[in-house]
């Protein structure tokens, strides 16, 4: 039987956020206000963006103090559960590019460069270009051209013509670079990984159980952060890890698994 | 034989380490050329008129963190978040007068839930001894009249704007001047007063005209700037900045030169005879 349980319940989360901002704007509901660069939580506190805010501060403009903090209260929050949990649980992009790899795997569509062939520290390279470019031209710079924002924006306010951002991801996951966009150029997945390195939510790996039956390495979009499978016990460590629960689902034979570890 | 091998090992990791730091410098120049030339692009002033209490357009662009708080408190719908197809500052704040202007809420709601202060209530304050906001201090732009497309600049009654201005016979007034063509009747003509405009957009929204008349530009492009060197004469303020100028006229230059140019120039006088 096909076990789709985390799959459904990342679903659940990123539409049920999408939805409480989209209530928020349209229906005067406050629980959530704003975006996911910045939102107000019932009126009484504001969470951040912690990328966007730390490009803001390089571009020399220092926001008022809630801000701060409100990206502080996000980069604790994800830095200590699950570093880039955010990638797979709450970016609504994610379900675009999962998307593109289901299509990819449903059609045979090969796209032009595998997954291994370009380097994965690409992104990297894009959060300190973010970074400097912040610096140099005084506007925050990937918030410019964010898509995750772009996207989420589009979705809350009803503006169609920012879905062509997201066609240009998907496109660009489909046929050009096998999870393009969030395995190998997004600066905030890379933030994250670079901040969740000591995270508590990790998926641990029982050796004794696996039957290399390799169903985990071909659904994961991270396959680098798996290289223990069939090998040892332990955690999965890399924290390019998104926690996305996919392995978990496709696992037979019980070999994988959530673990909070302190 | 073994240290020699070493050695071939240290060397290729040294040259590794320069391909890699090369090749990591490439990334960032390519990346950073085209990135940077599109932010740069991106980042003019522009012609958008942006929320009550704004920070000045180059600030207010860094500052804005674009959550759209301000769109969500606007009861009017008159401010718009910016999509990328708008060729402005992706996700900020904007709003075109023609269409929805602002209203002038006077509670100001869309100022105060601004999270980072790109919006800016203690600008807007009065000074009063409890701060309250005044919203005849916002400054959104200024009202312009073309008067060729105005039609009470042709003789034709309409105070449209006069009307509609929330700050009426303050921030437009109107001019009365003999009508010569017709001899007998009068023009009505509206002017602009730049120290009352908030530039708020309902004399924009309400002109009669085909494309407004009267026109709400950002403050950056509708004002001039006179300079320093001019001062009122007529005003004791403006004339204290005259008080502690140097006025001492610089005559300690040499200008020998010149004179002895002219009086040793025995060519000149010969040419006359």
């Amino acid at each position: 039987m096909k076990n789709n349980k985390y799959l459904i319940l990342r679903r659940i989360i990123q539409i049920g956020i999408l939805f409480l901002f989209f209530s928020g704007a349209n229906f005067g509901i406050n629980i959530l206000k704003g975006n996911l660069s910045t939102a107000i939580v019932a009126d009484k506190f504001y969470l951040s963006d912690p990328y966007a805010v730390l490009q803001m501060l390089f571009t020399g403009y220092i926001p008022a103090v809630e801000v701060i903090i409100g990206a502080v209260i996000i980069l604790v929050f994800y830095s200590l559960l699950g570093g880039r949990i955010f990638c797979s649980w709450v970016c609504p992009l994610n379900i675009i590019t999962d998307f593109a790899s289901y299509v990819r795997k449903k059609t045979g569509i090969k796209p032009a460069l595998k997954m291994k062939t370009v380097s994965g520290n690409i992104r990297y390279y894009v959060v300190i270009l973010g970074l400097l470019l912040s610096f140099i031209t005084g506007i925050a710079s990937f918030e410019l051209i964010n898509p995750i924002s772009i996207f989420f924006r589009g979705l809350i306010f009803g503006s169609v013509f920012s879905l062509s951002t997201v066609l240009i991801i998907f496109l660009f996951d489909l046929f050009i670079v096998e999870h393009g966009w969030c395995g190998h150029i997004c600066p905030v997945g890379a933030f994250y990984s670079l901040t969740g390195k000591f995270r508590f939510l990790k998926i641990y790996h029982t050796y004794e159980n696996c039957t290399l039956c390799m169903k985990c390495k071909r659904v994961c979009p991270e396959i680098q952060v798996l290289e223990i499978i069939g090998k040892e016990t332990g955690n999965i460590k890399s924290s390019e890890c998104t926690d996305c629960g996919r392995c978990i689902d496709v696992c037979d034979d019980n070999a994988l698994k959530f673990k909070l570890k302190m | 034989m073994s240290e020699e091998k070493n050695k071939d090992f240290k060397a290729t990791s040294r040259k590794d380490a320069i391909k890699t730091i090369f090749k990591g410098t490439g990334y960032l120049a390519l990346g950073g050329l085209v990135w940077g030339g599109y932010v740069d692009d991106r980042k003019k002033p522009e012609l958008v008129l942006r929320p009550p209490g704004a920070l000045k357009e180059d600030i207010f662009i860094k500052a804005c963190i674009k959550c759209g708080l301000c769109v969500e408190a606007c009861p009017y719908d008159t401010l718009k978040l910016s999509i990328p197809s708008d060729n402005k500052v992706a996700g900020t704040p904007y709003f075109i007068a023609r269409d929805i202007p602002c209203y002038m809420c006077t509670d100001i709601p869309c100022v105060p839930v601004c999270p980072t202060g790109a919006l800016d209530m203690t600008s807007l304050y009065t000074d009063d001894i409890l701060p309250k906001p005044d919203v005849n201090k916002i400054r959104m732009g200024l009202a312009v009249v073309n008067k060729e497309s105005c039609i009470a600049f042709w003789g034709i009654q309409c105070d449209a704007c006069y009307r509609a201005c929330p700050l009426l016979n303050e921030a437009i007034t109107i001019e009365y001047d003999k009508n010569e063509r017709t001899g007998k009747h009068a023009f009505l003509k509206p002017v602009v007063n730049a120290e009352a405009c908030t530039g708020c957009g309902i004399c924009e929204h309400v002109c009669v005209t085909e494309i407004p008349a009267i026109k709400v530009l950002p403050l950056s492009i509708a004002t001039g700037k006179v300079g320093n060197h001019y001062i009122k004469g007529w005003d004791p303020e403006d004339e204290k900045r005259l008080e502690n100028v140097n006025s001492d006229v610089n005559n300690d230059k040499d200008n020998s030169g010149a004179i002895d140019y002219l009086n040793n120039s025995d060519d000149l006088l010969e040419d006359e005879e």
